[in-house]
């Protein structure tokens, strides 16, 4: 088998910063297969490929294609072997046009050499993206007025222009509605059918089932295995994924909720929401559910006064409050762990200390002045109760793996007691030990009395930890659903709109 | 295996150097990199040409002068600090070193010389508050915006005064020029300020959110700090230092030129800069503009006293800053 493969990884393995994110993996592909690789975050999906596209360098370990050992050391030398990669992060240039973005660096030169010949460098763009079938897109149009599954396609315009061996697709699903996700399966059929390999990554099963021939699943930065697809199902890969079944992560718990602390009503923001209203009791976990565009971290930023309502008021023990900047809101009483911790939660460059007290400031100073001995202490605590590793305040965010930065920016925002807090995506970038102790940080929260809002993109997640939840579909709730009556196909049918009601049951 | 892939030609060199940079002590709990501290063996060798290639640098005369010359870049500096850790950069210092010296020289003989020093320096404290209000509420790059307002108010000094001035006054010099031994005045306040700014920025919470501004606005804005208050402050103390360095350098000179202070804002980003301190925002700190600010005086004073050219000394100066910069860039 293996001297058939025209991609092979031996013994591949790469840290960061002390922290394992691939140990010893073996991995292989044919030609002409789509080949799906998967893992819950922080299996270590993104290092394997990143190591093939020369973004990052491997630790220890070999790479052949085609049976020749070939060095990997920049995404030069990566391009060179003929693998491109399609990016979870855009790298498009947002100000240059379409033409320019799927041609940058190979722009059609005039006959006189020495400047652009404008009309062949549309006509050969225009091209590419006839052949992926997304000939309708305007070659002229600037990156920053397309939507994002409109760069997407540019996106995979730019990596099939130079008809690459090795096609790597990095969560390519993640923008796309069915329709557009039904156009992007033709295009890798057509690709397949050209010979070339491609590396599907993507955390959504159903997808893997559509379109991949092989799976190979990834845990905790080592290999689990390798199958086909037709000789497997969801179950049997999520068994793989996780290593244990839904139940044993997700306890049950019993509880019921009549003291309302919170109480939404009619909130809108332009065209992002319209109309949401709902109630949260003390101690209960209210979860999330939608795609992506469903307004859900655009809701919650509102009731967090880092953007502005259109309409709407929010009313904390039945009085309504102001919600016109974050200040405020912390001030009834209202936190928010934001989605992006490098983006909106974190100063990297500043110490432990600096980030986890950085909400908290008021509380640790007088006039003005710190209280050296009361932060140190508060600190300290926090770094002991979320075990974070390393645990001397002084050392710089940017040292820290994401496990640890997530849990900063929670030791941030736990400082502060809020009886409300607002989690967009928790466990977003983080390795599947640290989403345990997120889980359970999160239940203990809950417990002691805390209202939780919590948004999240992962099924299991939000079904597991949510005594309640909400979807939301185009801005608008369109289901509700008690923990007993949640499930995964209930939820995706209601936030994907197959059905037009959700059970909605109070 | 993969430990030769990296060993290519010229990457050997590279990862000595980033090894260099990585190299950690661990001292009671904090880390250093020496590396950060790569300009202090610049400031040693600066010192060892001075004693050995001079006669004059270790006298008593020399101390005292490179002790005033310093105080003008240095209080222009310790604003320009203020103003880089918030993410930004001002190029209005010059201005305000020329606003706060027109004012205080042109008010001492008809007001006296407290209410001169201290209506100069409001003056220069208030115009920051312009700066602060463009770059914090109406979001203007804080280049373009201290760019624009650097030409406005160098006009405003030449309205009031198209000539030097030189106030009548007695005590008028003893500002700059008096002092007790070696220690002037000047140095006093200068000191004083330095120690306070360090306060500030490592003990109290605005100063904690200047520095975390540099490094991530939005976090801040989330955190429910006052972002643009906070750097509207950062501006004014700024206008407020790089005034008083004004009135305070036309104490010394004891006549106040309109067009004194041109491009000081090219030495006081150089000892930014030169301490550690990031462009954009980022890191830095008040030590290491006190060291940036005493090599930038020393590199003058000892050129001065070795008899090299001006222009020589430019280049000089600015193959500093590339090595200041260059022993630290593993960091980022």
């Amino acid at each position: 088998m293996s001297l058939a493969e025209f991609l092979e990884m031996k013994g591949i393995s790469k840290s960061y910063n002390g922290t394992r994110a691939l140990r010893k993996v073996d991995f292989s592909a044919q030609r002409g297969e789509v080949h799906a690789i998967i893992g819950e975050n922080g299996a270590g999906k993104s290092t394997l490929v990143k190591i093939l596209s020369g973004a990052v360098n491997a630790d220890e370990g070999r790479i052949f294609i085609s049976g020749a050992e070939s060095r990997i050391n920049n995404p030069i030398d990566s391009q060179k072997l003929g693998i491109r990669a399609v990016n979870q992060h855009f790298s498009l240039v947002p100000h240059l046009t379409v033409t320019e973005n799927i041609l940058i660096g190979n722009l059609q030169k005039s006959n006189a050499k020495f400047c652009i010949n404008w009309t062949k460098s549309h006509e050969v763009a225009r091209n590419v993206l006839d052949r992926i079938g997304f000939a309708d897109l305007d070659v002229k149009l600037k990156i920053s007025d397309l939507s994002a599954s409109q760069k997407q396609m540019v996106e995979i315009a730019k990596a099939v222009s130079v008809s690459p061996n090795i096609l790597i697709m990095d969560e390519p699903s993640a923008v796309l509605s069915q329709k557009e996700l039904d156009r992007l399966f033709r295009v890798i059929r057509q690709l397949k059918s050209e010979n070339v390999l491609i590396l599907y990554i993507s955390h959504r099963l159903d997808e893997i089932f559509q379109i991949a021939d092989r799976v190979t699943v990834l845990k905790d930065g080592c290999l689990v295995g390798i199958v086909n697809t037709t000789e497997t199902s969801k179950p049997a890969l999520i068994k793989m994924m996780v290593g244990r079944t839904i139940d044993e992560i997700f306890p049950d718990r019993v509880s019921s909720f009549n003291n309302k602390v919170m109480i939404v009503r009619g909130l809108s923001r332009d065209k992002i929401f319209k109309d949401i209203t709902f109630s949260i009791s003390k101690g209960e976990i209210l979860g999330f559910y939608g795609l992506v565009g469903s307004g859900r971290t655009e809701m919650a930023r509102c009731i967090f006064g880092a953007d502005r309502l259109t309409d709407g008021e929010v009313l904390i023990n039945e009085k309504p409050i102001e919600l016109s900047t974050p200040r405020k809101a912390l001030n009834e009483g209202i936190s928010m762990l934001t989605e992006d911790r490098s983006f909106d939660g974190l100063v990297m460059f500043l110490s432990i200390k600096d980030n986890i007290s950085l909400a908290a400031m008021k509380k640790f100073s007088r006039f003005g002045v710190l209280n050296k001995r009361l932060q140190n202490s508060s600190v300290k605590s926090m770094i002991n109760k979320f075990r974070i590793k390393p645990d001397n305040p002084s050392r710089q965010l940017k040292e820290l793996s994401g496990g640890n930065q997530q849990k900063v920016v929670f030791a941030k925002w736990l400082t502060l007691e809020t009886p409300i807090i607002i989690l967009d995506e928790p466990t977003r970038g983080v390795d599947v030990a640290t989403k345990h102790e997120i889980y359970n940080i999160i239940r203990a929260l809950a417990d002691s009395g805390t209202a939780i809002l919590l948004i999240s993109s992962e099924l299991p997640e939000v079904i597991g930890l949510s005594d309640r939840v909400i979807v939301l579909r185009e801005g608008r709730i369109t289901g509700e659903f008690k923990r007993q009556e949640a499930s995964e196909e209930k939820l995706l049918a209601c936030a994907a709109g197959v059905v037009n009601e959700g059970e909605v049951s109070k | 295996m993969i430990e030769g892939m990296n060993q290519k030609k010229g990457t050997t060199i590279k990862s000595i150097l980033a090894s260099i940079r990585q190299f950690k002590i661990t001292i009671r709990g904090r880390q250093f990199k020496p590396a950060d501290y790569g300009f202090l063996v610049i400031f040693a060798v600066l010192i060892l040409v001075g004693a050995l290639f001079t006669d004059m640098f270790f006298t008593r005369i020399n101390i005292a002068n490179v002790l005033r010359q310093i105080i003008a870049n240095g209080l222009v500096s310790l604003g320009m600090l203020m103003v880089i850790l918030t993410g930004g950069v001002d190029l209005t210092v010059g201005s305000y070193v020329a606003l706060g010296g027109v004012l205080f020289a042109g008010l001492t003989d008809s007001i006296g010389i407290v209410p001169a020093l201290i209506l100069a320096v409001s003056a220069g404290g208030l115009f920051g508050v312009v700066n602060g209000v463009l770059v914090a509420h109406f979001k203007l790059q804080a280049f373009i915006a201290t760019l624009a307002t650097m030409g406005i108010l160098r006009g405003i000094v030449f309205l009031y005064t198209e000539t030097p001035i030189s106030p009548e006054h007695d005590a008028f010099r003893e500002l700059g020029a008096g002092g007790i031994g070696l220690v002037s005045f000047g140095l006093i306040i200068m000191v004083t300020l330095f120690v306070l700014g360090w306060f500030f920025l490592n003990r109290m919470s605005t100063g904690r959110a200047v520095l975390a501004i540099g490094g991530n606005k939005e976090a801040v804005r989330l955190a429910g700090i006052n972002v643009k208050l906070t750097v509207i402050l950062a501006y004014v103390m700024s206008g407020f230092l790089s005034s008083l360095s004004g009135a305070i350098l036309v104490s010394r000179l004891g006549i106040a030129q309109p067009s004194v202070g041109m491009a000081y804002e090219l030495d006081a980003i150089a000892a930014c800069v030169i301490g550690g301190a990031v462009m954009g925002g980022g890191g830095g700190g008040v030590p290491g503009a006190f060291l940036g600010v005493l090599t930038i005086g020393l590199i003058s004073n000892l050129m001065n006293l070795l008899g090299i050219q001006t222009f020589f000394q430019d280049i000089i100066r600015g193959l500093v800053i590339i090595l200041a910069v260059l022993a630290r860039s593993g960091k980022n």
